[in-house]
């Protein structure tokens, strides 16, 4: 166990942010990744489509390293998991949004973020306000988080997945359940994340909302890259 | 308050989350986070009990009829309860504390909350120690409860030197502690969880359970020295605590 944070190799412009190699995962019988390869450049938002169960978590949750694949790599910013570091490096440079909320229900939004920052070693509260009110809640909001409507659980997910300040964003279904003004404002904060250098991956039902902001769509189809566009067809995403 | 206010479209262009670090330093010394994750962890487990009580509340209630049950079954009289009350007390705070170790991983795979830890460059035997000595105070919570009443229902008398009694307390339930934070997180991906952690716990308990057991027995008894069953106790301790920490990340990371 290595508790070093800072292995991977800094930003260069030859480096991809992420590369897949041959990448298969199976659960049992099943492939939800099939040898799939693809280089994805830094500081771009890509969207990644596809139907139901086409592989776009398991490839997402590969990429943050929560999936060990059955065959293949997954290279994040030039370092691979299962280094010597196993991988602990990259970690502090993603952020991860699961469709889940990885929010513990009885804690309040503050208490949640207080607690995640301290995973990464931030001790700074007002961080945690701070990236609260950046996603449009009220970090003076006392109730559970369980007691909150779930496109509120979506946002104060959001919050907690960019409060180390990630070089990686990492988001599975990030608008799921929440108001479309509420989506709009999330699709500025990335489209503003990402000219900020960030890279970011969002998996949506939703691909309309980021027709203007994405730099590429990537669909995904029985476990492979079926395509990858940088504009989208309206037709096809009905 | 209930209000929620939508992420403004007219929000400041430098309103980013790097902008929301812009203050702090990027990279924060490695060796100061290790004890800052547990304590972070530790206080987190207690703050969610204290407002569920999920787990202290099954557990007194658990070792409570215990208790009862038993002190109604064997009506011992003060000699018979000094020799069985050791292993009485010891078997109830066993199978409460199963409660309490299921409880507390319960927890962290609601939500999925457990992937935010998978995916935190925080070190994994933080996480386990954090749990294993949240476990160590809601065990020991019932054992400073439970105590009095088990000294009352069976009549108790300690004969022997009773200033080892706490040393046995300590040891034994870190021995259980130890052991069943590692394998409730075993379990945890298990389909019958509830099952599979007695299964697997009890077994392995048995060393640890003999040793208190024993000592508490001599000790209440007075008869002979405990020190062979304390000394049998710590190395226990000493080994699976070893054991726990060297296997834990493998167990976090497992699928």
């Amino acid at each position: 166990m290595t508790s070093t944070p800072a292995a991977v190799p800094q930003a260069a412009e030859s480096v991809p942010a992420v590369v897949l190699t041959s990448l298969t995962k199976q659960f049992g019988r099943f492939a939800a990744l099939r040898n799939l390869s693809a280089e994805f450049a830094e500081g771009k938002l890509y969207v990644i489509l596809g139907e139901n169960g086409a592989g776009k978590s398991t490839m997402l949750r590969a990429i943050a390293g929560l999936l060990r694949p059955t065959s293949g790599r997954v290279s994040v910013f030039g370092a691979e998991y299962g280094g010597l570091d196993s991988g602990r490096g990259i970690l502090g440079q993603l952020g991860y949004m699961a469709h889940p909320s990885l929010l513990y229900d009885e804690m309040s939004a503050m208490e949640n973020l207080i607690y995640s920052a301290r995973l990464y070693g931030i001790d700074d509260e007002a961080c945690c306000a701070a990236a609260i009110t950046l996603v449009g809640l009220d970090p003076l909001l006392h109730r559970p988080v369980g007691q909150y409507s779930q496109g509120m659980r979506q946002r104060t997910s959001l919050a907690r997945a960019l409060l180390h300040d990630p070089r990686l964003l990492l988001l599975d279904e990030p608008f799921s359940n929440v108001d479309v003004a509420s989506a709009r404002g999330m699709v500025q904060l990335l489209s503003r994340m990402r000219d900020a250098g960030k890279t970011i991956f969002v998996v949506t039902h939703q691909a309309r909302l980021l027709a203007q902001a994405a730099d590429e769509f990537v669909w995904i189809h029985c476990g492979s890259i079926e395509s990858r566009v940088t504009t989208l067809d309206l037709e096809a995403v009905q | 308050m209930s209000a929620t206010p939508s992420v403004t479209p007219s929000a400041a262009p430098d309103q980013t989350s790097s902008a929301v670090h812009a203050a702090r330093e990027p990279v924060l010394r490695p060796e100061s986070r290790a004890p800052h994750v547990l304590f972070a962890t530790l206080m987190k487990d207690l703050r969610l009990e204290w407002r569920s009580k999920d787990a202290i509340n099954s557990m007194l209630f658990f070792a409570l009829l215990v208790v009862v049950v038993f002190s109604f079954s064997f009506d011992p009289t003060g000699d018979d309860a000094r020799r069985i009350a050791g292993g009485l007390i010891w078997v109830a705070f066993l199978f409460a504390a199963v409660v309490a170790l299921g409880q507390t991983w319960a927890r962290e795979i609601r939500n999925q909350v457990l992937d935010a830890y998978r995916v935190s460059t925080a070190p994994a035997n933080d996480l386990f120690l954090a749990k294993a000595l949240g476990n160590f105070l809601f065990v020991s919570v019932l054992e400073v409860v439970m105590t009095p009443l088990f000294v009352v229902f069976y009549n108790l008398r300690v004969l022997g030197p009773a200033y080892l009694l706490p040393v046995i307390a300590v040891l034994g339930t870190w021995a259980l502690v130890v052991n069943g934070t590692f394998f409730a997180a075993i379990s945890l991906r298990t389909r019958s969880r509830e099952v599979m952690l007695p299964l697997i716990l009890f077994p392995i308990s048995i060393p640890a359970l003999l040793g208190m057991v024993e000592a508490t027995k001599i000790i209440l008894t007075g008869e002979s020295s405990a020190k062979f069953w304390i000394v049998l106790l710590a190395v226990y301790d000493l080994v699976f605590t070893t054991v726990c920490l060297s296997l834990f990340e493998t167990v976090l990371d497992a699928e």
